[in-house]
C-alpha cells in the first residue's frame, strides 16, 4: 500500500489521484436527470400535471375543500407517481444507453456514482415538494376569488411526512432500477409488483397481517395524514426496509459487480 | 505509461485473454493488433478497470486504474464511441465530463472545434451523429482532461480517409509531446503508419510484439525469379521455407544479401529482390492471426 502511494506521488498527478468529491458527482447526476429529451419531458409533464391539480381543485372542487392543505397534498400526486420513473431512468439508462462505460471510466468508484444518484434522487424529490408547496400557495391566493375557502392552516407534520414520502418513492425507483438494470422491466415491475402485493394482501386472509407491515401502499397511507403514531412509523420503517433498502442493497451489489461492456 | 502483466480473463472454459504482457512507454504509440474476437477489447477493458481480470494485473503509471480517484486527469479512454446517451447533445456529453473532472466547461467549445465538430454538430443530439462524428466526440471525451495517456479501441472505425489521416496526425503529435498511446485495430494498415511498437494478439494470446521497424525487418525478403523450381531447391538447401504469393513472388524469411549471394552462387536468375517491409508485415499478420496458433511465433 505504501509502495503504491509512493509511485502515485511521483508519476500520477495529484488531480488524478484524489477522488471526485461527492458534491460534484451529485451535481453531475442531477444534471443528467434533465439533460436528455426523456428526462426533460418527464419533468415538464410533472410540472404541467401539478399545475393541473390546482386548476382542477379551483375549478371543480367544493368551495369548502379549496384549502392550502388540499391543494398541496393533491398537488404532490403527479410527482409521487412520476418522479420515481426519473429515479429508475437515472440508474437503468447507464446500462440501456451504455453510458456506464464512459461514466465508470471517469469514476471507477461505482459505489460513489450510485450514492450520487441516490443523493440526486432525494434532492429532486425535495425540490419537487418545495415547488408544489409554492404552487399550492399561489393557487390558494386565487382561491377566495373563485369562492373557495382559502384556509392556510396546515399541520407541520404533514409537510415533513409528505416530503419524506416523496423521497422514499424516488429512492424506491433508484433501487428498482439498480436491481433490474433494464428500463422497461424496472418501470413495469415498479408499478405492478406493489399493486399485485396490495391486491393479494387485501384478498387473502392469511396475508392480511403481513401486509399491514409489508405493504408500502398501506403503511404510507398514514403519511398523508397529520401526526403519525409510533406504531405507524414502525410499520412504515419495515415496509421501506423491504421495498427500498433491500432492493437498493441488492441492486448496489449488482452494479458494483457487473462487467461493463 | 501502461504496464500489463500476465493478464488473463476466462469466461467459463474459454480463455478470452491468456497471459498477456506488454508495456507502453511515454512518447510512443503502441498498435494493439488482432482480428475481431482476439481479446483486444477485453484486454483494454481490464486495463481500464471495467472488467476484473481472472489473474494478472494492469497499471497506469504504476497504479491500478480503479485506484485512481479521478482518472480522466491522467488517462483518456475511448472504448466504444457508440456508448453515449442518444438523447444528449455532443456539447452536453463533454460538459458532463468536464464537471466530473473538476474542469471549467468553457473548454468544451474549443475541444469540439479541435476534433472537427462544428457549432451545429455540437448542438445536435448524439442520436443524429454518424459513427465518424461519434468517434470524434469520443476522442474529445478522452482528451478533455489533458491526459498523459490515451487508450483507444478501434478509433478509426467509421472515419473517412481524411478523418483517419487527421487522427493519425493528432495521435503522432500527442506521442511526440511525450504522451503514451495504446491504440487497437483489426487492420494493420490503420496503425502501421502511426505506431512505433506493435503488439499482435490472436485467440487471447500474444503472437508477437516489438518495435515496428524490427518487425518490418524481420518480415523477410520478397524474391521473384525466372525459375521457381531452382529457387525452391536453393531455399531447401539453405534450410528456409518460402511463402509463394499469387503473383509468383516468394516471401523468404531472410535478408536480401544472403538470398542474393546464394542465388548468384547457384546461378538462379532473380527478377526482384527487396525487403518485404509493410507488405511482409501484413503477410505475417495474416499468417499469425489466421491460424492464431502461438506456436512458432517469435517474441
Amino acid at each position: 500500500m505504501t509502495a503504491t502511494t509512493d509511485v502515485t506521488a511521483t508519476t500520477v498527478p495529484a488531480a488524478a489521484a484524489a477522488p471526485v468529491p461527492m458534491a460534484r458527482l451529485t451535481l453531475v447526476e442531477l444534471r443528467k436527470l434533465a439533460d436528455t429529451r426523456a428526462g426533460m419531458w418527464l419533468l415538464i409533464v410533472i410540472g404541467l400535471a401539478t399545475v393541473a391539480t390546482s386548476a382542477i381543485l379551483l375549478g371543480w372542487a367544493d368551495d369548502s375543500e379549496i384549502t392550502f392543505t388540499a391543494l398541496y397534498t393533491f398537488g404532490l400526486m403527479p410527482s409521487a407517481v412520476l418522479l420515481p420513473v426519473l429515479g429508475i431512468l437515472s440508474v437503468t439508462s447507464e446500462w440501456s444507453q451504455r453510458t456506464a462505460l464512459a461514466t465508470f471510466t471517469l469514476v471507477p468508484a461505482r459505489a460513489r456514482v450510485l450514492l450520487a444518484k441516490v443523493a440526486a434522487g432525494a434532492l429532486i424529490a425535495v425540490a419537487a415538494t418545495a415547488a408544489t408547496a409554492i404552487l399550492a400557495a399561489g393557487a390558494n391566493l386565487i382561491a377566495p376569488a373563485v369562492g373557495g375557502d382559502g384556509s392556510w392552516s396546515v399541520d407541520s407534520s404533514l409537510i415533513w411526512q409528505s416530503l419524506l414520502l416523496q423521497v422514499i418513492f424516488v429512492l424506491m425507483g433508484n433501487a428498482f432500477g439498480a436491481l433490474l438494470l433494464n428500463t422497461p422491466l424496472a418501470i413495469v415491475i415498479y408499478f405492478a409488483l406493489p399493486t399485485v402485493w396490495s391486491v393479494l394482501g387485501g384478498s387473502i386472509r392469511a396475508l392480511s397481517d403481513a401486509s399491514k407491515w409489508l405493504d408500502l401502499n398501506v403503511t404510507s397511507q398514514a403519511m398523508t395524514e397529520a401526526d403519525m403514531t409510533s406504531g405507524e412509523w414502525a410499520r412504515l420503517g419495515v415496509s421501506v426496509g423491504v421495498w427500498v433498502v433491500l432492493p437498493l442493497v441488492l441492486g448496489a451489489a449488482r452494479v458494483l459487480r457487473r462487467e461493463v461492456s | 505509461m501502461i504496464a500489463v502483466e500476465n493478464l488473463t480473463k476466462t469466461y467459463g472454459p474459454q480463455r478470452a485473454v491468456d497471459d498477456v504482457s506488454f508495456t507502453c512507454a511515454p512518447g510512443t504509440v503502441t498498435g494493439f493488433l488482432g482480428p475481431n474476437g482476439a481479446g483486444k477489447s477485453t484486454t483494454l477493458r481490464m486495463i481500464c478497470g471495467l472488467t476484473p481480470p481472472t489473474s494478472g494485473r494492469a497499471t497506469v503509471s504504476g497504479v491500478p486504474y480503479r485506484r485512481l480517484g479521478n482518472p480522466g486527469r491522467h488517462i483518456g479512454v475511448l472504448l466504444d464511441a457508440s456508448a453515449q446517451h442518444a438523447g444528449r447533445t455532443g456539447r452536453e456529453v463533454l460538459a458532463l465530463a468536464a464537471i466530473t473532472l473538476g474542469l471549467d466547461t468553457a473548454r468544451v467549445p474549443g475541444l469540439l472545434a479541435r476534433v472537427g465538430l462544428d457549432d451545429r454538430a455540437a448542438k445536435r443530439r448524439v442520436r443524429a451523429y454518424s459513427l465518424g462524428m461519434r468517434q470524434r466526440l469520443g476522442l474529445a471525451y478522452a482528451m478533455i482532461g489533458d491526459p498523459a495517456v490515451l487508450v483507444l479501441d478501434e478509433p478509426a472505425n467509421g472515419l473517412d480517409p481524411e478523418g483517419i489521416h487527421w487522427m493519425r496526425g493528432l495521435l503522432r503529435g500527442f506521442a511526440d509531446r511525450g504522451g503514451t498511446v495504446l491504440l487497437s485495430s483489426h487492420l494493420l494498415r490503420e496503425v502501421e503508419v502511426v505506431a512505433d511498437r506493435l503488439v499482435v494478439i490472436g485467440n487471447g494470446r500474444i503472437l508477437t510484439q516489438g518495435d515496428k521497424e524490427e518487425l518490418l525487418g524481420a518480415a523477410g525478403t520478397m524474391v521473384r525469379t525466372t525459375d521457381p523450381t531452382a529457387l525452391e531447391d536453393l531455399l531447401q538447401r539453405m534450410g528456409l521455407t518460402g511463402t509463394r504469393s499469387a503473383d509468383g513472388s516468394v516471401l523468404v524469411p531472410s535478408d536480401p544479401q544472403t538470398i542474393g549471394q546464394a542465388a548468384a552462387a547457384a546461378g538462379v536468375v532473380l527478377l526482384e529482390l527487396r525487403p518485404a517491409g509493410a507488405g511482409g508485415l501484413e503477410e505475417m499478420f495474416l499468417r499469425l492471426t489466421a491460424g492464431a496458433e502461438p506456436e512458432g511465433a517469435n517474441r
